[in-house]
Parts: C-alpha cells; sequence; structure tokens
C-alpha cells in the first residue's frame, strides 16, 4: 500500500490554482522527490500533506489517514522540515530538541534517549550543549532534521533540505537523508529546485511545473522517456531552413529551437553528430557550437515544459524570506 | 473511560500550553532591552504628566493683597476641588494607577505581533505541524502575554511607588490580590482581542499601524488619566464601554481608598472586567482553528 496517496489534489489561492489535480502515490521506505521551480507549487503540496492547508478539491492519506478528517493523527505519525530555519537561536540544541519533544508528548524518559539517537545520527552529539547561534548553516539544517525525528514519523517531509548551503555540505545532507531511509526506515518525501539533487538522491521523481504533474518515474525512466541522446547545436541562418534540412536526416528524430539553438533528438548520438554537422556544412551553414548529451533531468525538464528551470515567482515577501533565510543559512 | 480520556486531554493540553508559554517567556528574559523599551512609556508619562500636572499648584493667585487668615481657607478649597475631581488630593497617586493599566494595553498589543513574527519566521507552521490542539497555541500566547504584563505592571507599580505613590492608609494583601486580579482581567480580555485582530494578518507593518491607531484613543477614553465625570457626554458613552475604565477604576479603588471599599461599585466593575475577559477569551479560542491556518 503506498504511504501517501493523493487523488486529484487541487489547491486554489483566489484564482490562482497552485496545485492543480495532483495524483502522486509514494511507496513506503522509498526517497521520493517533487521537482519543480520555485513556484511551481511544491510547497503548497507539502502544506497540505503536512495538514497546514485544507485542499480546494480532491484527496490526499498519509498511510490511510485524510489529511483533513484526521489531521492530528496525521500530524503524530509525520515530521516536518520546513524551508525556513526555525530552531531557536537563543537555546541550546538539546533544549530545542526537548521543546519539541514535548509538542510531540514524547515522555522525558523516551525523549532522552532519542534525543541522543538522532543526535549521534546527525553527529551533532558534541554540539548539543551549545547555543545554536554558534552553529553553521549545516548544523542548523541538521538540527532541524533531527527535531523532525524524534517521534519516530513514519513520514518525513522536507521542504528544499539543502537550499542555500554548499556543494560539501549538500552531499553531506545527502548522505544523511539515505541513512534515514536505510536506517530508520523512514519515507522521505522531499522538494527541490535542483535537479542533481533529484537525480542523485530519490528513488523516484514527480516533476511538477505550474501546479501540474508533468511526468513521473525513477531517474533513470525520466531519462530513458526521451528516447536517445540529445545534441544540441548554434548555427546561424534562416530557421527554416535549417529545420527542413535537419528534418531530412534519418538519423534525426526531432528538432526543437530557441532562437539559434536548436536541439536534436537523435538514438544514436555518437554516429549521428558527425553525419549532422557535414550535411549542414554541405549546405553552407555556420556552426557556431555543438555538443553532444546524454540525457540528464534537466532535460527531462526541457522536454515536458519547454523552458528551462528557473527563478521565478519570487514576490516581495518571497526575496526578503530568502534573504533572511540564507543569511541564518550561511552565517 | 470516557472520564480517563477526557483527564488526559486535558492534561496533554496543559502541557503543550505550559511548553509553549515557557518558550515565550524564555525568548522574552533574554532580551531585557524590549522589556526597557516597553515600560519607559508609562513611566514617561508619570514623570512627565503626572509629576508636572501639579493640579493644587496650577491657579497662581496673587495671595499678597488677601487677608493672611483667608489663605488656609483658599488652599483647603482648592484641595477640596481637586478630591471632588479625582477622588483623591494626589494626581500622581490617581495616573500611576492608570498606567498600571496602559503598561498591560502595550503588552497586549505586543501579543499581536508575536504571532505575525511567528508565522513570518516558519515557527508558527512547527508548531502547527504539531500533534497539539490549535486552542493551546493560542491559550500560550495569550497566557504569555498575560505573564509579561502582569509582570511590567508589577515593575512599573514599584517605580511609581519610588516617584512617590501614596497607597490607602488600609492597604493589604488582600487590595494588592484585588489590583493583580483587576489587571489579569484586563490582559487576559486585551491580549485575546489583539490576537484575534493579528491571527490572519500577515505584515507586521499592519500590526503595528493597527496597535499605533487603537493605543491613544484606548487609553484617552478611559478613565486613565481622566475621570470619566470631567468628559463631553459623547466622550462618556465611549469611556462607558472601555474595559480600562473599569480596570483603572478597580486599581484606583483598592490602591487609594482601601479603607472603605467601594464594594457595589467593584462589583460592577469585576462584572464588565470578567465578561470582557471571557467574552474575548472565547472569541480568540474560536479563531484558533481557522485564523491560525495558513491561505
Amino acid at each position: 500500500m503506498a504511504i501517501i496517496e493523493t487523488r486529484n489534489l487541487t489547491k486554489r489561492f483566489g484564482k490562482l490554482v497552485a496545485v492543480d489535480r495532483v495524483s502522486i502515490s509514494v511507496e513506503e521506505g522509498e526517497i521520493f522527490g517533487f521537482l519543480g521551480p520555485n513556484g511551481a507549487g511544491k510547497t503548497t503540496t507539502i502544506n497540505v500533506l503536512t495538514t497546514l492547508l485544507r485542499p480546494s478539491e480532491g484527496s490526499a492519506a498519509v498511510a490511510g489517514l485524510d489529511v483533513v478528517k484526521e489531521d492530528n493523527r496525521v500530524r503524530s505519525i509525520i515530521g516536518l522540515v520546513p524551508q525556513d530555519l526555525t530552531v531557536d537561536e537563543d537555546l541550546t540544541g538539546m533544549e530545542n530538541m526537548l521543546l519539541q519533544a514535548r509538542l510531540y508528548h514524547v515522555p522525558m524518559s523516551k525523549a532522552k534517549p532519542r534525543i541522543e539517537e538522532v543526535l549521534e545520527l546527525l553527529t551533532l552529539a558534541d554540539a548539543a550543549g551549545r547555543k545554536v547561534e554558534t552553529y553553521s548553516g549545516g548544523m542548523r539544517k541538521r538540527l532541524e532534521l533531527a527535531e523532525g525525528l524524534i517521534h519516530y514519523p513514519r513520514v518525513l517531509f522536507l521542504d528544499e533540505p539543502t537550499l542555500g548551503l554548499d556543494v560539501q555540505t549538500r552531499v553531506a545532507m545527502w548522505d544523511y537523508i539515505r541513512k534515514l531511509r536505510d536506517e530508520q526506515k523512514i519515507t522521505v518525501f522531499l522538494t527541490t529546485h535542483y535537479m542533481e539533487e533529484a537525480d542523485a538522491l530519490c528513488d523516484r521523481i514527480a516533476i511538477i511545473d505550474r501546479g501540474r504533474i508533468i511526468a513521473q518515474g525513477t531517474p533513470h525512466e525520466l531519462k530513458e522517456s526521451l528516447g536517445g541522446d540529445i545534441v544540441e547545436i548554434v548555427l546561424e541562418g534562416d530557421s527554416r531552413d535549417i529545420m527542413a534540412v535537419l528534418n531530412s536526416l534519418p538519423s534525426v528524430k526531432e528538432v526543437k529551437n530557441t532562437d539559434d539553438v536548436y536541439r536534436i533528438k537523435v538514438s544514436q548520438g555518437e554516429e549521428a553528430l558527425p553525419s549532422i554537422i557535414e550535411k549542414l556544412l554541405r549546405k553552407k551553414i555556420e556552426i557556431r557550437r555543438a555538443s553532444l548529451t546524454e540525457p540528464t533531468l534537466d532535460q527531462v525538464y526541457l522536454e515536458y515544459t519547454g523552458k528551462s528551470i528557473r527563478e521565478s515567482g519570487n514576490g516581495r515577501e518571497d526575496v526578503w524570506r530568502m534573504r533572511h533565510y540564507m543569511r541564518s543559512v550561511r552565517e | 473511560m470516557e472520564d480517563e480520556t477526557l483527564y488526559e486531554e486535558c492534561e496533554r493540553m496543559i502541557d503543550e500550553v505550559l511548553a509553549l508559554t515557557t518558550r515565550e517567556i524564555k525568548k522574552w528574559f533574554k532580551n531585557p532591552f524590549l522589556l526597557f523599551m516597553m515600560i519607559i512609556q508609562p513611566i514617561m508619562w508619570m514623570g512627565l504628566w503626572g509629576k508636572a500636572l501639579n493640579l493644587t499648584g496650577l491657579v497662581n493667585i496673587d495671595t499678597s493683597r488677601l487677608p493672611p487668615e483667608v489663605l488656609p481657607q483658599i488652599s483647603r478649597l482648592m484641595n477640596e476641588a481637586v478630591k471632588s475631581l479625582f477622588g483623591t488630593e494626589d494626581y500622581f497617586t490617581y495616573m500611576a494607577a492608570g498606567m498600571l493599566c496602559v503598561i498591560v494595553l502595550f503588552t497586549a498589543m505586543f501579543s499581536g505581533m508575536s504571532v505575525v513574527w511567528d508565522r513570518r519566521f516558519g515557527f508558527l507552521n512547527k508548531v502547527l505541524v504539531a500533534p497539539i490542539r490549535r486552542e493551546s497555541i493560542i491559550l500560550a500566547k495569550v497566557l504569555s502575554a498575560v505573564t509579561r504584563g502582569l509582570f511590567q505592571a508589577l515593575l512599573v507599580f514599584s517605580i511609581a511607588f519610588a516617584f512617590g505613590l501614596r497607597l490607602g492608609s488600609a492597604f493589604g494583601p488582600l487590595d494588592f490580590i484585588g489590583m493583580l486580579s483587576a489587571l489579569f482581567l484586563l490582559s487576559l480580555g486585551l491580549s485575546s482581542m489583539f490576537l484575534a485582530f493579528a491571527i490572519r494578518i500577515k505584515s507586521h507593518e499592519t500590526v503595528v499601524a493597527l496597535a499605533n491607531l487603537l493605543n491613544l484613543p484606548l487609553m484617552f477614553t478611559s478613565s486613565a488619566l481622566m475621570p470619566v465625570r470631567q468628559m463631553p457626554e459623547w466622550l462618556k458613552g465611549v469611556a462607558h464601554y472601555n474595559p480600562i475604565t473599569y480596570a483603572a477604576d478597580t486599581v484606583r479603588t483598592f490602591i487609594l481608598h482601601s479603607q472603605s471599599l467601594d464594594i457595589a461599585r467593584l462589583t460592577t466593575n469585576f462584572e464588565f472586567l470578567i465578561g470582557f475577559a471571557a467574552v474575548l477569551t472565547a472569541f480568540g479560542l474560536i479563531l484558533a482553528d481557522r485564523g491560525l491556518r495558513k491561505g
């Protein structure tokens, strides 16, 4: 049985449809990634699944419990690590953990060993007695993660778990998340707008754009679905002529262009590339650049949405929050 | 069986409220500057206004042309005029009692602000996603505002005492408790009211504006600085519904007239204050679930 199941989940804010008929099912014990640009509806979906928002239409259930009708029962079996850092700077790591334990009704006798366990797991045990204001960005994020684990949740929701972290810290964070899946048998539902994160970390991915799921599957399946390699060339000349030339080649499956950049889908990239170049040269079309790439999630995204993953929807409030957030992570 | 689960439910809720309240109080104590900022305004009011308005000295009469034997009589007349106006010859004590209510008002306004900040910094989400009753979240906010309000009122009370506040001759522990009860009820009602206002507001600027908008009118339409009897008719009508009027009057009665308490008057005051606190706390709790949720 799926541990998270949504059916035609829809959330509207006035006229804006933030989440549009999303149907997903997440299996127990997997790391499921929700990939999409800012403003695509990732956080809104998490907010509905974690009972912070009520859906406008459709339904969502965690471990078979409806997120609206049985909200408090859902809350007791899930953990949420929000995008914002919410650990209290004035308190020590241990004090933060104890407050969290109280909010989840974990009795003191059980809380103490559990806190030690999760702090050990996230290598924070040595820093537990220090005030959080002395922590690095990565440590704060880990403490946030530790807080989410205190009540043995079955599902952990991570909203942009590595946002603003530097590369090494990010890779370390991935290891911690894998550990949660492997050692604690926790299902992880995470959102990200980093392609490489979704690729490296997630067992399965759903790509979301403007509130809609546009593709889902394992990273491998998604890349396979592109049906081959991509030749990307930058050419000069009339695009209609060029399209005609390219389409006449037998190895070419499909061509798309934005301005002078042509993305050509081919089945055997290494063999197709020389023949494409040869043909273009014969037609006296100037080639400025050519490259061959095996499919990445980036291209999957591009393929399904027709645009590159973008930074968008940054209202004034978002920018403020982001700035505040970045400052606290990077200190 | 049924009783036991209800009992457990209550026990849980108390623990939730205490956990959240403790956090707020801890945070508050770690920021003494805020405390200082809060009490500085009532102290300025007392120091500048309360002391400058030396009413018996206001009317300067050239006494040299008067026969010296009428002077004590004039002085007595002046004092009586002031006393009939304020119920005491000592305006400073009169308004200091009002200031205890004003500091409670200021603190309550801050409780509205704190919910906006918690929302903004994401802490509210963390609390909302925990399996706790929504009412606990509101109660904890109200309770911590009440604690802060009473603590600050006591601080202002001590400072006023040092400045020359004069207690009635029979002032005892019971009067002290009576005074605190009135402040407690006022604080409970006002904190719930401002929380209910702020609960759906997303920007702190709006809350500050709202607080500024209500701050002075609430103070001036009450008996904090001026007795209701002295007000024009239309203002009397407003003051009659202002909870600060009732709280200030109660505090003043306990401070000044402990030797002959006007029980009927105190009863009316407490009836109003209890009603005010009960209605607004209930209102805040009813709003809790809908109001705290996002979007």
